[in-house]
């Protein structure tokens, strides 16, 4: 069987040698294309220190990033001169102190005094319980630890464990000791620090927040719906307005998610997007009439404008927004006027290149009513094309909001100058995260948006390309 | 039958008033919103701008100008300074092409898993297309800067963020190709008992490849201009030395990148548009 199949095919071979050697060298070229590109991305490989990724990755950066993102922190704070005076702060931030009498902020409850009404108890989420005494740390009731330990002050004043010497690397596990400091963090929820000045304790949970009413609000002690629910009260919270206005008020001033400037940030970027593509629509159609041949008879006219198209999409935005940005100074127009130019060049060219592939015989039959030239191309050219136009328009809307959060990210403002600045902090992670999220809902709203309007305006979302 | 026409005619003539006046409404309100949010748009952009708008018109041409006025004081012999830039050039271009060939290879995994044509289940589809869409709707910028903080400064981060994004993009114009793709070659494909790899490998492939190498290359292109910006904000090449120069105010030296990244922009435009054109004809 195999046999007389080879025998065929062999056949085959002889009756069309041309398309056969043809085959082959056509297959030879993929190869070495093949062999090529793999060549290229060895090179690319260690030209651009890919190798390096598992050097330059630090996972305990990674991790601490990550956790920041969804889980807040509490700092407790005690100085070894003055024992009885212990600081809970939200985050370590000074103005968000627990238990301070202008604030009336009550104690959480995570934080009480030992049964020997001595020490002071910090209790984690996973009830291991750090008690804090006039001159020393006790660990206890870790899970999975066997044993507590004690962190005391030597005479020179350093931290030291207590029997650290007796106990095997096992028990060790989640101690790291060095000279002027002692740290214990079994997991990244719980971390505790002796200095020789203080002990410091981070005490994770999950979650964010005061992510609706900051640490000062009067609102904070309601969750969301039940402060919703409030504002159908006729009894203020506060005497000064009303609930709704409270409500309101709160919400957007919020110290910590800064959700007024972060929402007013984001309308800017979807300003700078939507106008943005807006000009480029408005000064791309008028030009691009003029660049098509079936349309200009004038040479030298179509050959400018094509150039000018050129010129302006070659000049990126990149440029474009570094030249606004001197006139205009931070803002959205700084962003409109860079979008709108470049893509005044990209709509300029796919719409000339639509006109020019038009049908004559339209234009041919508006001519033969004896319209005026105008009138041919409103009645011939026009309802051609005008599905394209807003496809087109559509399609740019998506990707130009992605562009507004670039521009806005190198000084335009908007979304990515907070964003930027939130990363550069160093700690506010869980804003990072916040508006990263909001760029990602945002921008596949707009891309939704635009297939649903392309979809009842033209019939079908895909992009018609000319 | 006579007395039956003009009642017919009657009938398509008030549907025709009805159509038209439909249409005109419709358009009208379009018209309307786009008004509405055009000036909507006005007064949040006055508000949150800086400076005025009369002013900025005014100045527009005043960076430029400086430019321009930088470099001709240095006198145009010390045009060759080009020439110390292209290294740099090249590091962008490395980033875009090296970024846009693992994220074309990604994305032709991510299209094959998507595509309906190709996988019969529905959850896989769905969860590849739902990555897709993270993937894609994250500027890349955003991406950047977070490996870049996670990483140091170098220009993997710009790797990756462009690796990630040109997947997403790339991946879901591969889709649609790949389900838009003829149906035949691979029922006969079928037909003979090949495997599903040899089906993908000897009926659909063959049949999209053209029109991804296409898609490719505009996408290398979009790249190259993503790379320079993410050099901005610290991941090397032509756009950190740009932004470094509009810091130190070195007028003649900032045209001079400008020039040849415009230069860089404006070759690749013709020469994708020209390989385009030889991989998928004229008409598509």
């Amino acid at each position: 069987m195999s046999s007389s199949l080879a025998i065929q095919r062999e056949n085959i071979r002889k009756l069309f040698p041309d398309t056969f050697k043809q085959a082959r060298k056509s297959r030879l070229r993929g190869q070495i294309i093949f062999f090529l590109v793999l060549v290229y991305l060895i090179v690319g490989f260690f030209t651009l220190d890919v190798v390096d990724i598992p050097k330059k990755w630090k996972p305990q950066n990674a991790a601490m990033f990550v956790l920041d993102t969804y889980a807040h922190k509490d700092h407790v704070t005690m100085k070894w001169e003055n024992h009885e005076d212990i600081k809970i702060a939200f985050e370590g931030n000074y103005r968000s102190i627990y238990g301070r009498d202008n604030l009336d902020k009550s104690i959480p409850d995570w934080f009480y005094k030992n049964s020997d009404n001595v020490g002071n108890v910090v209790e984690f989420n996973n009830k291991g319980k750090a008690i804090l005494y006039k001159d020393k740390v006790e660990i206890v009731n870790f899970p999975k630890y066997e044993r507590d330990f004690t962190i005391k002050l030597n005479s020179n004043g350093k931290p030291y464990l207590v029997g650290s010497e007796d106990l095997v690397i096992e028990d060790l596990k989640g101690f790291r000791i060095t000279e002027n400091r002692v740290e214990f963090r079994p997991t990244l929820y719980e971390r505790i620090q002796v200095y020789p000045k203080k002990v410091e304790i981070h005490r994770y949970s999950i979650g964010w927040k005061y992510f609706w009413f900051d640490f000062s609000s009067p609102l904070e002690p309601y969750s969301f719906f039940e402060a919703l629910g409030l504002t159908f009260s006729k009894e203020r919270v506060v005497p000064e307005m009303s609930n709704l206005k409270l409500f309101l008020t709160e919400i957007k001033d919020n110290e910590a998610f800064m959700h007024g400037r972060v929402w007013w940030a984001m309308l800017e970027t979807i300003v700078m997007a939507v106008l943005g593509t807006m000009f480029a629509t408005v000064m791309a159609l008028p030009l691009s009439f003029l660049a098509a041949y079936n349309v200009t008879p004038i040479k030298a006219l179509r050959f400018t404008l094509r150039r000018l198209f050129d010129t302006l999409r070659g000049i990126d935005f990149l440029i474009w927004s570094l030249i606004f940005l001197r006139a205009f100074g931070p803002g959205p127009f700084t962003g409109i006027f860079a979008i709108g130019f470049t893509d005044t060049g990209t709509l300029g060219k796919l719409y000339s290149e639509a006109i020019e592939n038009t049908e004559k015989k339209q234009q041919e039959g508006v001519q033969s009513t004896g319209a005026s030239k105008f009138l041919q191309h409103r009645f011939g050219i026009i309802p051609q094309i005008l599905p394209i136009f807003v496809s087109q328009s559509l399609y740019y809307l998506e990707s130009n909001t992605r562009g507004a959060v670039i521009i806005g990210a190198m000084g335009a403002g908007g979304i990515g100058l907070q964003f930027l600045g939130a990363l550069g902090t160093g700690n506010d992670f869980e804003n990072v995260a916040y508006m990263a999220i909001l760029v990602l809902a945002v921008v596949i709203f707009m891309d939704r948006l635009s297939a649903w309007l392309r979809r009842i305006l033209i019939g079908s979302d895909q992009l018609i390309v000319r | 039958m006579a007395k039956a026409l003009p009642a017919n005619l009657e009938q398509i003539e008030v549907n025709l008033k009805k159509l038209t006046n439909q249409r005109t409404r419709s358009s009208l309100l379009g018209i309307a919103i786009l008004i509405l949010i055009f000036f909507g748009g006005t007064l949040v952009s006055l508000e949150a701008n800086a400076g005025s708008f009369g002013r900025g018109i005014a100045n527009f041409f005043n960076y430029p100008r400086d430019l321009f006025v930088d470099t001709f004081e240095m006198g145009w012999k010390y045009w060759p300074r080009v020439i110390k830039y292209i290294p740099e050039l090249i590091i962008t271009l490395n980033i875009a092409l090296f970024s846009t060939s693992i994220g074309f290879i990604l994305a032709i995994i991510f299209a094959i898993f998507s595509s309906r044509n190709l996988i019969r289940n529905k959850r896989v589809i769905q969860f590849t297309k739902f990555l897709m869409d993270v993937t894609r709707s994250f500027p890349t910028l955003i991406i950047a800067m977070v490996f870049l903080y996670l990483m140091g400064k170098s220009s993997l981060p710009a790797v990756i963020a462009i690796t990630i994004h040109t997947a997403g993009a790339l991946g879901k114009l591969f889709t649609e190709a790949i389900e838009n793709c003829d149906g035949k070659p691979i029922e006969g494909l079928s037909s003979v008992g090949a495997t599903w790899t040899q089906k993908i490998r000897f009926s659909v492939l063959p049949q999209v490849l053209p029109l991804f190498l296409s898609y490719g290359i505009l996408r290398l292109e979009i790249n190259v201009r993503e790379s320079t910006i993410l050099g901005f904000v610290g991941a090397g090449g032509i756009g950190e030395m740009l932004a470094a120069l509009i810091q130190w105010n070195y007028g003649a030296d900032v045209l001079a990148c400008m020039f040849l990244l415009v230069g860089t922009i404006i070759a690749l435009d013709y020469l994708s548009a020209y390989w385009r054109h030889k991989l998928i004809g004229a008409n598509q």
